[in-house]
């Protein structure tokens, strides 16, 4: 070390590399990461292996011959009940539940967080202290009420009786993040709208919305990954057709008759997980930077 | 002295009785003023003197709780801000940081569906003026806080309206920049002749730009007069104290007949320009109006701090144990101990009521 100081420095800034802190730093990190990679490690080789190798017990071993048969079974072949048209049902009956709920939740929740920040209507307080103890109330308590709520509408059973509840049930969180990050932009930006002779939609089409792109994002990623692997509401409030597709996964996993197929098993839960996964991925960068323009200023 | 070259008979806004309260809390409690077409009013009070809330009031950001607002003599009181002939121009500037500087000035002129032409001639008009052509097509992002200032001036202008509202325009910029948009603002205004009604907690803005002043406390104004006025004759004691800086100093004493005693000390009011009365009362003397020399006839009064500022310096003196301040275009550096004999200048002095605080 003491020779350092006769180096001359050239180049850019230098940057050691290795020193003890940094082994300790690195290497916790990536023994952390391994640890929480291991599980997904097994399902991913599992998911690659035929039956007979994997009832050889070796589930740390890459498969021996790869094959994407369980694959192609979880996703049109595996039986629930007596469909056997695989998981491929239950993805498109989950496409169809969280792309409008998700849409219409947060139309609604940016409208709401709007006009609760920005026009201070007589009760405000009230409605919004309201909306907060929704959000506070576990959702057990209220599936009761729920059930008999979309019987009378009609609605039980069906898909959009499913989206009806899971943007109600959406709408107290989304609500708060939308109010609070509409209410740390500057008041006097709203006032010079009202002044330039906007109105309630035309404030919120053409001055608040196009402001709030990172919340937004950080609003798809929640419900998207909510309303994705919500599975509760998906098997009280629908009926089997309709089931989504973590409530289709339970129902092949947990099949009490035949040979249980881990590798299949396996692929059909990869599939289930993977698009939140994917949202992550994509979006991560603007959620964190969402997340954290919401927190600075809120 | 000012002269009110533009007091004219004819009113461009007027405010009768106005009042707002939030709950129980009275923010404004009665608020009278009339303003003559052309003038420029400057409404100066401290944080909380319910200014930039008379403001918002004028433009309709906020509905009132009693009264009437008049604007070229039609009712607003209940009309929406953009049918009340107003523009307005705000402390954060307010730009959309989504639109262009072009996008932001025809913002308003696009909701009110002018034709497109029109629009252009009247974005070009106002760019001239403010002399942001080179910068119309950036964001307001890349502008400098005196550019962005100058887009929200060129927004309210591009209106063509009668009146404009300014709230604390210059306060978030620096002080070289102040002084140098206060004097746009008092040429924009020369240049245009429009009302212009401009919120402000800073004196010196007030006194430079106002034709009138009306100063604020808790929601009450306490006087409405030319800058000259208001300098020379203020009503109460709070007007005094907030005008000038340093602030004045002021003296409790006694008067018999034409002289003001306190403590050993005698003080001739001949020259006062007001009404004396006997008894108890307050003298207020500013500190560029008390002469002094180092003996001679005069109140003797001792030197504690001096703060030079290179044309002038303030001299802080203990005068029978009180504070007294003094403004001198002398720049001699006087130790601390030194005992000087001051002169003060009745003719330009005002006496106080102790109990009402008015002036005598």
């Amino acid at each position: 070390m003491a020779d350092i100081a006769f180096v001359i420095p050239r180049g850019a800034k230098p940057r050691r590399r290795i020193s003890s802190r940094n082994v300790i730093i690195y290497g916790t990190l990536i023994v952390v990461a391994l640890y929480y990679l291991l599980p997904l490690y097994v399902m991913v080789v599992t998911s690659l292996k035929g039956l007979p190798e994997v009832r050889m017990g070796n589930i740390f071993s890459p498969p021996v011959e790869i094959t994407f048969e369980p694959w192609v079974k979880a996703w049109s072949q595996a039986c629930t009940g007596l469909n056997c048209d695989g998981l491929k049902r239950g993805f498109w009956n989950s496409v169809r539940i969280t792309v409008p709920s998700v849409f219409i939740s947060i139309l609604i929740a940016s409208i709401n967080g709007y006009a609760l920040a920005n026009w201070k209507f007589k009760g405000a307080e009230f409605f919004f202290a309201v909306l907060m103890i929704g959000a506070f109330i576990p959702y057990q308590v209220m599936i009761y009420p729920t059930v008999i709520l979309l019987r009378e509408l009609g609605l039980y059973g069906s898909l959009t009786g499913l989206v009806l509840v899971h943007t109600i049930f959406g709408m107290p969180i989304l609500t708060l993040l939308f109010r609070n990050y509409f209410a740390a932009l500057p008041d006097e930006l709203f006032k010079a709208a009202r002044v330039d002779g906007t109105g309630f939609w035309g404030i919120y089409f053409r001055i608040m919305l196009p402001l709030s792109v990172p919340i937004c994002v950080v609003a798809v990623i929640l419900q998207v990954t909510g309303i994705w692997n919500d599975f509760l509401f998906g098997v009280v409030f629908t009926k089997p057709e309709y089931y989504p597709m973590t409530v289709q996964l339970n129902n092949i996993v947990n099949t009490t008759t035949g040979v249980k197929e881990y590798n299949v098993n396996m692929a059909a839960t990869i599939l289930t997980g993977i698009v939140p996964l994917v949202i992550y991925f994509v979006s991560g960068r603007l959620f964190v930077r969402g997340i954290a323009a919401g927190a600075v200023k809120g | 002295m000012k002269d009110n070259k533009l007091v004219t008979t004819e009113t461009s806004l007027a405010i009768k009785g106005l009042q707002l309260s939030f709950g129980a809390i009275q923010v404004l409690k009665d608020v009278n003023i009339e303003i003559g077409q052309g003038e420029f009013i400057v409404l100066l009070g401290g944080s909380g003197s319910g200014k930039s809330t008379i403001l918002n009031c004028i433009a309709g950001l906020l509905d009132i709780t009693d009264g009437q607002i008049f604007i070229n003599g039609k009712n607003v009181t209940w009309k929406e801000p953009k049918d009340r002939g107003i523009g307005m121009v705000f402390q954060s500037y307010a730009l959309y940081p989504q639109m262009s500087v072009r996008g932001n000035l025809a913002f308003g002129l696009k909701n009110a569906r002018m034709p497109k032409d029109e629009i252009a001639r009247r974005i070009k008009r106002a760019a001239e003026i403010l002399q942001i052509e080179d910068y119309l097509d950036r964001k307001p992002a890349a502008l400098s806080g005196g550019q962005r200032q100058r887009v929200a001036i060129g927004r309210a202008l591009v209106r063509d309206v009668d009146v404009f509202l300014f709230d604390e325009p210059l306060s978030n910029l620096d002080a070289k920049l102040r002084a140098e948009l206060r004097v746009e603002i008092k040429r924009l205004h020369d240049r245009l002749g429009n009302t212009m009604v401009y919120v402000t907690h800073d004196q010196i803005e007030a006194m430079t730009l106002a034709d009138r002043i009306a100063l604020l406390r808790h929601g009450v104004i306490q006087q409405f007069a030319s800058p000259a006025e208001i300098y020379s004759k203020p009503v109460n004691i709070y007007v005094a104290g907030f005008i000038g800086s340093p602030s004045m100093n002021f003296i409790n004493g006694q008067i018999t007949g034409r002289e003001f005693a306190f403590n050993a000390h005698k003080v001739n009011l001949a020259g006062y320009d007001g009404h004396l009365r006997d008894g108890p009362a307050i003298l207020g003397v500013r500190p560029e109006h008390t002469g002094f020399r180092t003996d001679g006839p005069g109140i003797d009064a001792t030197v504690e701090m001096q703060e030079h500022m290179g044309a002038e310096s303030v001299l802080h003196l203990r005068l029978d144990g009180q504070r007294f301040t003094l403004r001198t275009p002398d720049d001699t550096h006087y130790p601390e101990g030194t005992r000087l004999r001051l002169t003060l200048d009745i003719s330009r002095a005002s006496l106080f009521d102790p109990q009402s605080e008015l002036r005598l």
